[in-house]
């Protein structure tokens, strides 16, 4: 394929093949982490935001990117991280949204201002969805997830963070 | 055009004290005494460190500075501009508790009033930083109330750590002896003096909701020096420490 038959439409396509490393359930795309694509006749430039500022993936990510991309499309893949955009987790799409929930991890409440400690703390169970849960730590296996419990059905749960 | 010394100085204090923090917490790491607060300190301490990063990839991209990783790892200590508070080894829970209340909340302000800044790329970081350091916030906020609450010899810990860490925490806001009057004219941030007053307002209803008693305001003497680049005796052995690893190849490919 050259880059005159390649479309906006086929790389977002290709970019729904590449998979967040530490939630493998959902693409860069569902997880808002796309901020820009452009083509032009040489290569395909693609800008990307992490989630959090220190996340460890952020190479892993890129290199992803433009590994699926060059493969598939077939033209050369630029891959930068965006500065003038920051993540934040209304980004996430409604449908990345409930693949987490399956996925057994809860996902961020969709936020309407900034965040507050309610909405750090209250988080239903994704496991059997009570209300009657507890944060455990604002700090979880990863820098994007925190650790609740869930009194009603006594286990340990991850949240993916609200972030602003 | 905003005085890049100006900044430039701005930049390394904030930095390096996001980087000496860091580190502190990252001696936690395996030794929480529960695994939470393992997992807290160890991701505080990616979160510090990775601020740092960004911070020292703005002096190198913008304002003509050295690497990232060479900037923090071939420093001699006399150029480094944190404060002493982060310098102070973690000692026992209650004090680095205490600090990362101290530290966390000071962060916070910092970062919300860095929003308004005329400088951009401290602009564009601090809307990205804020968010997250709520998280900081909140475990710390938990961790006063919870501790000040749990009896006799716990409140009188947290108590003596307060009294110790107050002044140390006051010397974050020391200001600039040259640049403080043209970061304030140009509108990068409101100024130390500012920012030390709206720290105070933040942390004091926390430690009254925890019966804390703060220390009297106008006795207490900030810690002052480290940003003049006069440190404690234990930034150098730190230094070292955190350093060893890239010293044995400093041209290494990682």
């Amino acid at each position: 394929m050259s880059s005159q038959t390649i479309t906006i439409a086929a790389v977002y396509e290709s970019l729904a093949h590449v998979m967040d490393p530490e939630i493998p359930v959902l693409s860069v795309v569902e997880l808002g982490m796309i901020t820009g694509v452009t083509l032009d006749t040489a290569a395909v430039h693609i800008k990307m935001i992490p989630t959090f500022a220190a996340c460890p993936a952020v190479g892993y990510i890129q290199h992803n990117i433009k590994t699926v991309l060059e493969n598939e499309l077939g033209i050369a893949v630029n891959v930068e991280v965006d500065k003038q955009e920051h993540w934040h987790s209304n980004r996430m799409t409604a449908a990345a949204r409930e693949k987490l929930e399956a996925f057994g991890i809860a996902p961020p409440k969709v936020l309407t201002g900034e965040v507050s400690t309610e909405i750090m703390m209250e988080v239903p169970c994704p496991h059997c969805g009570s209300g009657q849960t507890y944060l455990r730590s604002p700090f979880g296996s990863t820098l994007c997830r925190a650790i609740h419990f869930c009194k009603a059905c006594g286990q340990v749960f991850e949240q993916f963070k609200p972030l602003e | 055009m905003i005085n890049s010394a100006a900044l430039t100085d701005l930049i390394i204090k904030m930095a390096d004290d996001e980087l000496i923090q860091g580190h502190r917490n990252s001696e936690w790491t395996g030794l929480g005494p529960v695994m939470e607060e393992d997992i807290a300190f160890s991701s505080m301490a990616q979160d510090k460190i990775g601020h740092a990063w960004a911070l020292y990839r703005i002096l190198y991209e913008d304002l003509g500075g050295r690497h990232p990783d060479a900037f923090a790892f071939l420093r001699p200590e006399k150029e480094f501009k944190s404060s002493h508070l982060v310098e102070m080894p973690n000692g026992e829970y209650d004090f680095s508790l205490m600090r990362h209340f101290l530290f966390d909340q000071a962060e916070a302000i910092r970062y919300e009033s860095l929003q308004d800044s005329s400088y951009e790329p401290l602009r564009l970081l601090s809307k990205k930083v804020k968010g997250e350091l709520k998280y900081h916030t909140l475990h710390a906020n938990a961790w006063i109330m919870q501790l000040s609450q749990a009896g006799e010899e716990s409140y009188n810990r947290m108590q003596q750590a307060l009294n110790y860490a107050f002044a140390l925490a006051a010397g974050i806001f020391e200001p600039s002896q040259e640049y403080e009057e043209v970061l304030i004219a140009d509108k990068v941030y409101p100024g130390e003096k500012v920012l030390y007053q709206r720290w105070l307002d933040r942390v004091y209803p926390v430690l009254v909701k925890a019966s804390l008693n703060l220390p009297e305001i106008s006795d207490i003497v900030p810690v002052y020096g480290g940003r003049q680049g006069i440190h404690t005796p234990y930034l150098q052995p730190l230094l070292k420490e955190m350093s060893e690893v890239f010293n044995l190849d400093t041209e290494a490919s990682w």
